[in-house]
């Protein structure tokens, strides 16, 4: 059975059709590319699938169950984490913060724990320290754990994003412009990490990239968006060659 | 009899929330702030018109003209300094600090009319010619029937104003989209000034009207018809000009009727009562317009 | 190193109470200032748990004290009626100021999640204005003529001790997960919710505790002074306490508490000034807001602090 199973999905703002009639299939583990120009619709389509927009039709199936009319916390908890074009990040809060506040759930202790220092406090809160020192080591973040989120650079923002997103212990994760104002290097970069948390935290990755040597170089199969209508589905080669696409990037 | 009496009272009190409120829905709509001042500067503009009055040896035209211009000039004044001096600043700020600026502003000029004026009311003379009108036993004052008339012109002109002239859309598109706008070309800047100008004034017609109605001024006598004209505001749909009218005048019909009926010393309580069930029943008021949160 | 801040946080507290101790039972205080030590207890009490809301979780709160007074008559009423030994009615007395108060920051915690900002500013000054309203009203509580008749029983001794459980619990929240959670919610209630955290919980529990230790603050407020007065919890009482909150620092506790002192005390030391009071906390609010959101000031204020440090080093 597929892990994402979107039918027929569909939301319309008044008059405008955002997005039509998506379909999409993902297996376990998969890195599928979403693409396509500006206002196509991608980011919308994240929303729908995190619970942020509630769609007007369609189904969205995650891991054999319904998620229609779900809320944001309900789908983040069944597995679906994600990270945002714009970043958001606890911006007053410490690096290790961030973190921390998407491992809560499964690292849970009582009001009671808290208040009254029990020892279950300390013993939740020094694995969840280990477990948030050992993703931020991922994304090359642990040397500023304890710095102020918005203190960091752009680029490092974005990561703590993901290691954030991470967190939360998630089957699949969407990645909304992961690469959005990184130099050459620190995307290709990124992609090395990418390909590592696939790896490691066995996770699904749906990506919304515009870098295109970054999709085409990590993603196994691509869907391309145009006006809220899927007019590409396929392995990257097929993508490159396909006239649909050609003329919507580069026009006729 | 009694209750159709009561009815106009409410109809009077309410036009003068209207005429506040809709210098809060103008500030609202395009600063998104909550201009906690504004009641206060409506009190500034009293106490003006209360020493303008003094002016000896006036014609009787000019004994009404002057303080009335004198109070316009300085509310509208009043409101653009405040806003250049405390809001500008914090345009980018998060909400949370721009409104405890406002109150901040609200106190200080509460404070300083303490200061200069004392804590006890001074008598202002209505501006209003005295005149009456009286249907059987239902009694019309001048104030009233004045109260009215002006905030029925005043909707109609500033509907008028923010729909078909240049700086009306200008206005229109700033409180749509601040970036946007100004890549059209249109200073947000100046349109946010231009805006607390117009706010002030009208908060300086509302001035008048309030005092001729009620005699007395106070340094805290704009505090609660300014926070009950929010209210207006807000049942009315904030950022809607005839969302302000409607509020503003079913407010001031709620209040007087539960004067009237109820008992004097919750009428406050009930008006927000009725705020409170609005905002829970229907979060954007009566002529509100919802929002699509953009993530 | 957590430990070691623990027992100094320990040794100041009762260095401060035993300093407290020697300044009222030798009577080297004068009688103004021993009988300034419980309000300003009180204002601490009350402008740490106002910061919760406001510093914490990031939303504007107008009727602080509402809650207070809520718990107050909720309190003192019970002690009014009972006739039990002062070391049983006391504490149950502050148990139900707090759960009263609680009630009604749960019932405003309501529309308090559905809306935000200035809008939610409006709706709790009205549900303050509507509390006093209603007490002045209520014949059984003595209307506008206020509750007269309470025990005197709140000295500074119950009254540091119920300081001292409101700091523990409220930072123990603060620095567990649940305080990180409410933290979240403040920065961004989008990512907030993305990464699970249950937005309506949090703000809504925010509100309960706030408003359960303003209960207490108001039961004490009463049992020191003998007598309740409607007139004493209006808007401006709320103010002040937001005063107190932004001056020592929005998510700042430790800033709360001194503003609490400074505001208490200096008003009743410049007496002659009283007139000036109000001028004072308007321009803090203003100055305070300027100097920590406009970007240029901002920018001015950290270079001359980073000067200052730099010439202490």
């Amino acid at each position: 059975m597929a892990l994402v199973d979107i039918r027929q999905l569909g939301i319309s703002f008044g008059g405008l059709r955002a997005v039509d009639n998506f379909n999409l299939t993902m297996d376990d583990g998969q890195l599928y590319g979403l693409i396509g120009p500006n206002g196509a619709g991608k980011t919308t389509i994240f929303n729908l699938l995190t619970g942020v927009y509630k769609p007007t039709d369609g189904e969205f199936y995650f891991d054999g169950e319904l998620m229609n009319g779900k809320t944001p916390i309900q789908i983040n908890k069944k597995g679906i984490a994600r990270t945002f074009q714009n970043i958001r990040l606890f911006s007053n809060m410490s690096v290790i913060d961030n973190v921390k506040t998407g491992l809560q759930a499964k690292y849970h202790y009582s009001m009671l724990d808290g208040i009254l220092r029990l020892p279950k406090f300390g013993r939740m809160e020094r694995e969840m320290t280990d477990r948030a020192m050992e993703l931020l080591k991922i994304f090359d973040l642990d040397g500023e754990a304890e710095q102020l989120a918005s203190n960091l650079p752009y680029g490092k923002q974005r990561k703590l994003e993901i290691a954030r997103a991470l967190a939360t212990d998630p089957k699949l994760l969407l990645l909304d412009e992961p690469a959005a104002g990184m130099n050459p290097n620190e995307t290709a970069e990124l992609m090395n990490t990418i390909s590592l948390i696939r790896e490691k935290f066995k996770v699904s990755i749906l990506l919304i990239e515009h870098d295109m040597s970054l999709v085409m170089g990590i993603c196994e199969k691509i869907v391309v968006l145009l006006y809220g209508r899927v007019i590409a589905n396929g392995i990257p080669d097929e993508i490159k060659n396909d006239p649909k696409v050609i003329v919507a990037y580069l026009g006729e | 009899m009694d209750f159709i009496q009561q009815f106009i009272n409410g109809l009077s009190l309410g036009s003068i929330y209207a005429l506040i409120a809709l210098g809060y829905t103008m500030v609202y709509g395009i600063a998104k702030m909550l201009n906690f001042a504004h009641g206060d500067v409506i009190m500034v503009g009293a106490y003006v018109l209360s020493i303008a009055a003094m002016q000896a040896g006036l014609s009787p035209v000019m004994s009404i003209l002057f303080p009335v211009i004198v109070c316009m000039a300085a509310c509208t004044i009043l409101g653009v300094t405040i806003e250049k001096i405390a809001y500008k600043p914090l345009r980018n700020a998060s909400p949370l600090a721009v409104l405890i600026t406002a109150i901040g502003v609200s106190y200080f000029l509460q404070s300083v009319a303490l200061l200069i004026f004392g804590s006890n009311q001074r008598k202002v003379n209505s501006v209003i010619p005295k005149f009456s009108l009286s249907l059987g036993d239902i009694h019309l004052s001048g104030e009233a029937i004045t109260t009215l008339v002006v905030t029925v012109i005043i909707m109609i002109c500033l509907a008028l104003f923010i729909n078909f002239t240049k700086v009306g859309k200008a206005m229109r598109a700033v409180s749509e989209d601040k970036g946007a706008a100004q890549l059209m070309g249109i200073s947000v800047n100046s349109t946010i000034s231009l805006t607390f100008a117009i706010g002030s004034f009208l908060a300086a017609i509302a001035s008048i009207l309030f005092v001729s109605s009620y005699g007395f001024v106070g340094p805290y006598s704009g505090a609660m018809p300014g926070i009950k004209a929010f209210v207006a505001a807000v049942l009315g749909g904030i950022g809607s000009i005839p969302g302000a009218m409607l509020g503003g005048i079913i407010l001031g019909i709620i209040e007087s009727m539960a004067k009237a009926y109820i008992s004097t010393e919750l009428a406050d309580a009930i008006v927000f009562s009725v705020l409170i069930i609005v905002l829970l029943v229907k979060p954007t008021g009566f002529l509100g317009r919802k929002t699509i949160t953009k993530v | 190193m957590k430990n070691k801040k623990n027992i100094i946080y320990t040794a100041i507290a009762i260095v401060v109470y035993l300093l407290l101790f020697a300044l009222v039972e030798t009577g080297t205080a004068s009688r103004q200032m021993q009988n300034l030590i419980v309000p300003v207890l009180v204002n601490i009490i009350l402008a740490v748990s106002l910061n919760l809301i406001v510093g914490f979780l990031g939303e504007l709160t107008l009727g602080h004290a509402g809650f207070m007074s809520v718990g107050a008559y909720a309190g003192c009423m019970f002690t009014v009626s009972c006739n039990l030994p002062v070391y049983i009615e006391l504490p149950v007395a502050f148990v139900i100021g707090g759960l009263t108060a609680a009630v009604f920051g749960f019932i405003i915690g309501i529309p308090a999640l559905r809306l935000k900002g200035d809008y939610l500013a409006i709706v709790t000054l009205g549900f303050g204005e509507i509390i006093r309203s209603i007490l002045n009203s209520m014949d059984i509580v003595g209307g506008s003529g206020g509750l007269k008749g309470i025990e005197k029983s709140g000295n500074y001794t119950v009254a540091y001790v119920l300081m001292i459980i409101t700091l523990i619990v409220i930072s123990n929240v603060i620095h567990s997960c649940h305080g990180r959670s409410i933290k979240a919610i403040r920065d961004n209630v989008i990512a907030a919710e993305s990464v699970g955290v249950n937005v309506v919980y949090y703000k809504m529990f925010a509100f309960v505790l706030s408003a359960f230790f303003a209960g207490v603050a108001g039961v004490l407020y009463g049992q020191n002074l003998g007598i309740l007065k409607p007139a004493t919890f209006d808007f401006n009482k709320s103010i002040e306490i937001l005063v107190m909150v932004v001056l020592g620092g929005m998510g700042n506790i430790k800033g709360s508490i001194i503003a609490a002192v400074i505001l208490t005390v200096l008003p009743e030391l410049l007496r002659d000034l009283a007139d000036y009071r109000m001028l004072f906390y308007a321009l803090a609010l203003i100055i305070m807001m300027l100097f920590s959101s406009n970007p240029t000031l901002v920018e001015f204020r950290q270079r001359i602090f980073s000067r200052s440090k730099r010439e202490v080093n």
